[in-house]
């Protein structure tokens, strides 16, 4: 049966359990993450028969975020299966994640057999119903006739529009029973063109229109340029009319940090510069991004001279957030392409000037040059781990300050280079991602970055890297806090640093109990030493970064602040680089 | 301004449709005033009709996700047209024989139809407006008639003129509505108002 050929040439009857693999690999998957159960066991017991590596996960969570992963590094869709009941539910978190960064993954699970469903049968759950409000769309399939045309609409909804995530239910006497497989009949409809109803308001011709005239032009770079592929159209736009670029966190490898127009993350812990330069701006084009409420800080001063282009494919987002005055819905690629051709050269030499000048002498910031005072900084590690890497790396980073410190030192230049959890902020997700992309893109260098409150939400992980013998370099930033919560205490709540303190295992020993060997660094010296002994060496290898406990993510803007009302470093920080940042 | 919004939805006829376009409605926190259910005029396609208070950004919003949604083949919020809007009641009420030519006159006058009379009750159907149903149920109540049941089935509503749900996309092509569009007045149904 793995002569594919034959399989797709001609109907064949196969059973359930063996359409759901012969689909899949119809589809083009080559690897799943996933764990056995009950409920999924007729489709276990056929895999052997497909051409597709199974990744066997410790925990259901972690397979969402391998396919997570996968899907963001190769941009082809992840798929994780999981049994009936808690391995259903265990994904939940997953899915959500994906859902929230409009991730495409396709999630099978086991159900129990139709002829039992509703009765409260041994790990039965509704995990159709639980997972509705966090999939694009999900399907219930009791029949074998049903696996193959539901799983290829999955695969349609996963990667059509805006993607996301899909979870195929399938009972067990699906899987056990048989029926003709027709992978070429069981083809989907083609997805459907967005209603013209939503278009506007506004037109193509008035954005041009807008764009001409602008003086104080910024771009807002979204992961929809990675998602529409419009990389290339977004970087001629920007040279063309010499607008700078200013991205989302996701965005953050859709325009090259060292292109001169870059001006890097904005937002909540955006430099200083690039908040400023958006307040300031009196036109914005948004590229496929979400007007999140981590980038606009208080929506009532937000940008308030700009005029508002935005170029998104999902109308529900068009005045969700902040009211425009283009909306041009459609595929960000296709949008760009009708624009292009009437965009002609602009010099805007003045505007970038005044944002050069806000920027001040941080723009020839080099903390490389800092001087050792015995302290390290996790800018420190980001900063060494970008230069050695030459940028080149993909990082997978967790949610907390490690993920805001990367952002803002490893200067990301390839794009899909950075996988982070975004709207969700699921802490544990950099370890099985990293799984994900380090399968995906077996000849990339991976680099997991986590704190040491995530990484223990998914250590246990460790175990599939080594099971699965994967060269993945994890560096764990170690300031015995869960150190975002103690920043929010530190500013907002007094310093009470109620649950925040954080007695963890030493990480080295726990990586060479999975045969994983390790280091620990705790001086700035050490650094570049461990980054080289960990790349040099074939396998995973973990670092355990003791860094400055206290040490907090600048600037911020604190919630409910507008975007230029942010908190400085203080004086006595020795990352300071510039006087504006006092 | 918040103000009601009909939305005529035609959906794949599926088990979990219903619960897909309510879970909708629940997660923006709308409540959902009034909805219906029934076959369209193409086989496996349901015509829902859901009426509920929202701002107009939220209205909005709430098309453009049920637009969203795989199985949603096309929506409409018919508040912003000139359309026909219609609501079925049935009303049984107390009625013996003393009082029972009374409710006929009533009937008539509100073009209600007598469809059940039982020794000391009448059963009342009334379609029209929702302004209608409510006024017939005003007068019987302050006539001190009492009402013994009441069913309505919400509102049904269709777009005047040659618009048909199947022809729906190149019109909206035609005459290009913007998302956002100051909501029209509701459509004032004629007929109706030499009832009132």
């Amino acid at each position: 049966m793995t002569n594919g050929s034959e399989l797709y040439a001609h109907p064949t009857r196969l059973t359930g359990a063996e359409a759901l693999w012969a689909t899949l690999a119809g589809e083009g998957v080559r690897d799943v993450f996933g764990y056995p159960g009950g409920a999924i066991l007729p489709a276990y017991d056929a895999l052997r028969k497909f051409p597709i590596r199974h990744i066997l996960v410790r925990h259901e969570q972690g397979a969402t975020h391998m396919a997570d992963g996968y899907a963001r590094a190769s941009g082809r869709v992840g798929v994780a299966v999981a049994t009936s009941g808690p391995g259903a539910t265990n994904l939940v978190t997953g899915i959500a994640n994906a859902m929230l960064d409009s991730v495409p993954i396709v999630c099978v699970t086991g159900q129990v057999s139709s002829k039992v469903l509703g009765t409260d049968a041994f790990q039965e759950i509704d995990i159709t119903g639980i997972t509705m409000p966090i999939t694009k769309h999900n399907y219930l399939v009791s029949r074998a006739e049903d696996v193959a045309p539901a799983l290829r609409d999955a695969f349609r909804v996963a990667q059509s529009g805006r993607p996301g995530p899909v979870l195929v239910d399938i009972t067990k006497d699906a899987q056990q029973g048989s029926a003709i497989f027709d992978f070429a009949a069981a083809a989907p409809a083609p997805a459907r063109r967005h209603a013209p109803r939503f278009n506007g308001p506004g037109s193509l011709a008035e954005a041009v229109e807008l764009l001409r005239r602008a003086e104080r032009p910024v771009i807002l770079a979204g992961q929809g340029i990675l998602h529409s592929g419009a990389i290339e159209q977004v970087r001629t736009l920007a040279e063309r009319l010499q607008i700078p670029v200013a991205s989302t966190l996701l965005g953050l490898t859709a325009f090259p940090a060292s292109h001169p127009l870059s001006l890097g993350m904005m937002g909540m812990h955006g430099e200083s510069w690039v908040n400023h330069a958006i307040q300031q701006a009196d036109v914005l084009i948004a590229c496929g991004m979400r007007f999140d409420d981590r980038v606009t800080g208080t929506l009532a001063t937000y940008a308030p001279k700009a005029k508002k282009i935005h170029i998104e494919i999902d109308p529900s987002e068009i005045n969700k957030n902040v009211r425009v005055d283009v909306a041009l819905i459609g595929d960000l690629k296709q949008v760009l392409e009708a624009m292009l051709p009437q965009i002609t050269r602009r010099d805007g030499s003045a505007w970038l000037h005044a944002i050069r000048t806000m920027r001040g002498s941080a723009a020839v910031r080099d903390i490389q040059q800092l001087p050792d005072n015995g302290h390290l900084y996790a800018a420190h590690v980001m900063n060494d781990l970008w230069r050695e890497t030459r940028g080149e790396s993909i990082v997978v980073t967790d949610v907390g300050q490690h993920q805001m410190w990367e952002a803002q030192y490893y200067k990301h230049d390839r794009p899909r280079s950075l996988i982070t959890s975004g709207g969700l902020g699921t802490m544990g997700f950099a370890l099985p991602a990293a799984i994900g992309a380090k399968i995906a893109c077996p000849e990339k260098e991976v680099w997991v970055i986590a704190g040491d409150g995530g990484f223990q939400m998914t250590s246990p992980e460790l175990a599939t890297i080594a099971q699965e013998d994967l060269d993945i370099n994890i560096a764990v930033i170690n300031n015995g806090y869960l150190g975002m919560v103690r920043q929010w205490q530190e500013f907002f709540y007094e310093k009470n640093y109620q649950s925040t303190p954080l007695r963890s295992p030493d990480f080295v020993k726990l990586a060479d109990a999975h045969e994983i060997p390790g280091a620990r660094v705790t001086r700035r010296t050490e650094v570049l030493d461990a980054v080289r002994a960990a790349r040099s060496r074939r396998g995973a290898f973990l670092i355990d970064f003791r860094v400055q406990q206290e040490d907090s993510v600048y600037p911020m803007i604190p919630t409910g602040a507008a975007l230029h009302e942010m908190i400085r470093r203080p004086a006595e920080n020795p990352l300071l680089e510039s006087a504006e940042d006092a | 301004m918040t103000v009601l919004h009909t939305f005529v939805i035609l959906v794949d006829d599926r088990p979990g449709v219903l619960s897909r376009v309510a879970s909708l409605f629940r997660r923006l926190n709308t409540n959902i005033t009034s909805l219906t259910v029934g076959r369209s005029e193409t086989a496996g396609i349901s015509r829902m009709t859901i009426v509920a208070a929202a701002p107009e950004d939220r209205a909005h919003r709430i098309l453009a996700s049920l637009y969203k949604l795989e199985e949603v083949r096309e929506v409409d919020d018919v508040g912003r047209h000139s359309a026909v809007v219609r609501e079925l009641a049935l009303l049984k009420v107390a009625a013996g024989v003393a009082t029972r030519s009374d409710l006929f006159q009533l009937a008539e006058v509100f073009r209600a139809r007598v469809v059940d009379l039982a020794p000391d009750s009448i059963m009342l159907e009334l379609t029209g407006s929702a302004s209608k149903i409510e006024g017939l149920v005003q007068i019987l109540e302050e006539s001190k008639y009492q009402i013994l049941e009441m069913a309505r089935t919400g509102r049904m509503a269709m777009r005047r003129g040659h618009h048909t749900s199947r022809v729906m996309d190149a019109l909206s092509d035609a005459t290009s509505e913007p998302g956002i569009a100051a909501v029209a007045a509701p459509a004032q149904d004629f007929l109706e108002e030499a009832i009132e």
